[in-house]
C-alpha cells in the first residue's frame, strides 16, 4: 500500500505561476487536539493509547473526505518507509521514532494527513502548494469542526485547546510556510531576515523542520505563538511578514543579477552541467544544485513547466527515496543512484536560455 | 594555567562567555554563571522552556508536587516540557503562569471553540453556581431555597449527559 502511495505522489505544482509562488513552495497548517479524559501519548499505557486509536480511527473512517485514503499503524511500518513519510512531510520525526499504538491517516489527494498519538492524540495537517493560507484554513476548519462533532476535544475557556507541551495551548495552531530564498541566501542576507523574524515571534527552520539545515535554500517559517491570538490574527500576521520577505527575496535577486551578472549565470550553468553529468552526488550537494535550477526557471532562463520537475526531485533524491525499497544499499551506491536519476531527468531539459 | 577572565558584572571568575555579532561589529561578554542566569543570557538559542523551567523563580513549589490526576510531577514536567494530562494545567497552574506569560502573546484564549466542548463547560459552571448557592443556603438554614436547588441540580445532573 505504501508503494501504491508514493507512486502517486507527484508533485502538484501550483498551477498558475505568481511572484509569490516562485517564492512560496508550499504552506502548511497543523492543529493540535487532545481528547478530554484521557492521558496525553506520553503518559498513557499502550492500552490506552491504543483505545484513543481506535476511537479516533473510527471517527476518522466517518470523514468522506479521508475514505479512499491511506490508514497506516506505525508498527506495520518498517523504519525505510517511515523516513519517506518523513521525508514527504506526512509525517513528524516524532511520529517516526514511535512503534505501537500511533498511527497516520493519509487523504487519497495527499493534502491533509492526521497523525494520531504523536505528542498530542490528533495532529491534523493540510499542506497545499503555493501561498494561500486562508483557503487552507477554511478546509482545516471545517475537518476540525467534523471531528469536534464526534470526540470529546479537551478544551477550556481560559486556555482553550488543551495540549501536552504549553508551547501549543490555545488555538494549537502552527502555521508554517515554506520558501525558497536563494537570493537572500547568496546575497548574505538571510540572516538578518532569519534575525527579524526570530524577533517577530517567528521561528524559521530547515526543510525538516527543528534541527535542519536549510539545504537547498529552504526555510520554514512558522508562528511560534498559539495564545493570546485567534486563528485569523496568527494567519494574517504570518502573511504579512512572509509578504515582507518574499519581497525582499524578490528584491535580492534582481539586485545580485544586475551586480554579479556574470557570476550568478555561472552558478546556474555549473550547477546545470552537474546534475547533467555528475555519477557521485550527496543529497546536501544535489539540494543546492537544484535550488539553482528552481532559481533559473524564476530568472527565464527555463520554461516555468520544469518548476514542478524540479519541485519533484527535490523529494525524490532524498536518503529514503533513494534507499527505497532496499534499506541495505550503502551511502557510495545511493550517490550514484541520486545521481543516475538527476542525469536521467536533467537530460530531457532545453539548454539554458539567457536572452529574456 | 592561563589567567582566568573574571566577570564583567561582579567579581566572580567569568564560566559564560558570550559572543554576538551585531551589525557586522563583535560584542564580547564574559560573566560568571549566577550573572548570566540573572541576564538570561545561559540560552543562545534564545527562548528555551527547559532552561526557563530550571529558573530559580519559578520554582515556587517543591520537587515532589504531583498531578492530582495523572501522577506526573514538576520534576518529570522540567525534563519533558511535556504534561500528562490536561488536569495537569490545573495541577501546575502557578508554576504555569509566567511561563506562559513569557512564551504567548497573552494568556487567555482568543479564538476558534469547539460548540459541543463549550456545552459541556456551561453545564459544568451551571453545576458548580448550584452547588455553590446550595451550601451556603443550608448555611444559612433556608431550607426552602435548598431544597428547589437541589431539585434544579437533580435535574441538570440527570439531563443529556452527550458533551
Amino acid at each position: 500500500m505504501i508503494e501504491e502511495l508514493i507512486k502517486k505522489a507527484s508533485s502538484k505544482s501550483a498551477k498558475n505561476s505568481t511572484k509569490a509562488s516562485s517564492v512560496v513552495i508550499s504552506s502548511r497548517l497543523r492543529l493540535a487536539r487532545n481528547l478530554k479524559d484521557s492521558p496525553f501519548p506520553n503518559r498513557a499505557n499502550l492500552a490506552q493509547k491504543c483505545d484513543i486509536l481506535s476511537k479516533i480511527e473510527a471517527v476518522l473512517e466517518e470523514v468522506s473526505y479521508m475514505k479512499k485514503g491511506y490508514f497506516f499503524k506505525m508498527e506495520e511500518l518498517s523504519s525505510l518507509e517511515k523516513k519517506m513519510l518523513v521525508e514527504r512531510h506526512w509525517i513528524s520525526r516524532e511520529l517516526s521514532e514511535i512503534d505501537e499504538g500511533s498511527a497516520v491517516s493519509i487523504s487519497s489527494d495527499q493534502l491533509c494527513s492526521v497523525m494520531i498519538n504523536e505528542e498530542d492524540h490528533l495532529r491534523i495537517q493540510f499542506i497545499k502548494n503555493g501561498f494561500n493560507l486562508n483557503a487552507l484554513w477554511k478546509t482545516v476548519n471545517d475537518f476540525d469542526d467534523f471531528l469536534e462533532n464526534k470526540l470529546p476535544y479537551a478544551f477550556s475557556k481560559d486556555l482553550g485547546y488543551i495540549t501536552a507541551c504549553p508551547t501549543n495551548l490555545g488555538t494549537g495552531l502552527r502555521a508554517s510556510v515554506m520558501m525558497h530564498l536563494p537570493g537572500l541566501s547568496i546575497s548574505d542576507h538571510i540572516e538578518k531576515v532569519i534575525r527579524a523574524s526570530n524577533q517577530l515571534g517567528l521561528a524559521v527552520r530547515g526543510l525538516f523542520g527543528e534541527g535542519s539545515d536549510a539545504s537547498g535554500h529552504i526555510y520554514q517559517i512558522s508562528n511560534q505563538q498559539t495564545l493570546g491570538e485567534s486563528e485569523k490574527d496568527i494567519l494574517d500576521r504570518l502573511a504579512g511578514v512572509l509578504k515582507n520577505i518574499i519581497e525582499h527575496e524578490l528584491n535580492a535577486r534582481i539586485k545580485y543579477y544586475e551586480n554579479n551578472k556574470e557570476k550568478l549565470i555561472d552558478m546556474v550553468c555549473r550547477s546545470f552541467g552537474i546534475l547533467q553529468n555528475a555519477h557521485l552526488i550527496n543529497s546536501d550537494e544535489a539540494m543546492n544544485h537544484l535550488s539553482f535550477m528552481r532559481m533559473a526557471i524564476d530568472l527565464g532562463f527555463l520554461p516555468e513547466e520544469f518548476r514542478r520537475l524540479i519541485d519533484y526531485l527535490f523529494i525524490e533524491i532524498q536518503p529514503g527515496h533513494i534507499q527505497y525499497p532496499d534499506s541495505n544499499i550503502s551511502v557510495a551506491f545511493r550517490d550514484i543512484k541520486r545521481a543516475e536519476i538527476l542525469r536521467n531527468n536533467f537530460k530531457k531539459l532545453p539548454p539554458l536560455n539567457f536572452d529574456k | 594555567m592561563a589567567n582566568k577572565l573574571k566577570c564583567s558584572l561582579c567579581d566572580a571568575y567569568a564560566t559564560v562567555h558570550l559572543t554576538q555579532i551585531i551589525n557586522n561589529q563583535i560584542q564580547k561578554i564574559d560573566l560568571c554563571e549566577s550573572c548570566a542566569q540573572k541576564k538570561g543570557v545561559t540560552d543562545s538559542e534564545g527562548f528555551s522552556l527547559a532552561e526557563m523551567l530550571s529558573n530559580a523563580e519559578y520554582q515556587p513549589y517543591t520537587e515532589d508536587k504531583n498531578c492530582d490526576s495523572c501522577g506526573l510531577t514538576l520534576a518529570e514536567f522540567k525534563k519533558s516540557g511535556r504534561f500528562g494530562c490536561a488536569s495537569c494545567y490545573e495541577s501546575f497552574e502557578s508554576v504555569l503562569k509566567p511561563i506562559l506569560d513569557e512564551m504567548h502573546i497573552g494568556n487567555h484564549h482568543i479564538g476558534k471553540m469547539p460548540v459541543r466542548s463549550m456545552k459541556g463547560i456551561c453545564k459544568e459552571e451551571k453545576i458548580k453556581a448550584l452547588k455553590d448557592k446550595l451550601s451556603s443556603a443550608i448555611k444559612a438554614e433556608a431550607y426552602e431555597d435548598a431544597a428547589l436547588y437541589r431539585d434544579e441540580l437533580d435535574a441538570l445532573m440527570q439531563s443529556s449527559d452527550d458533551v
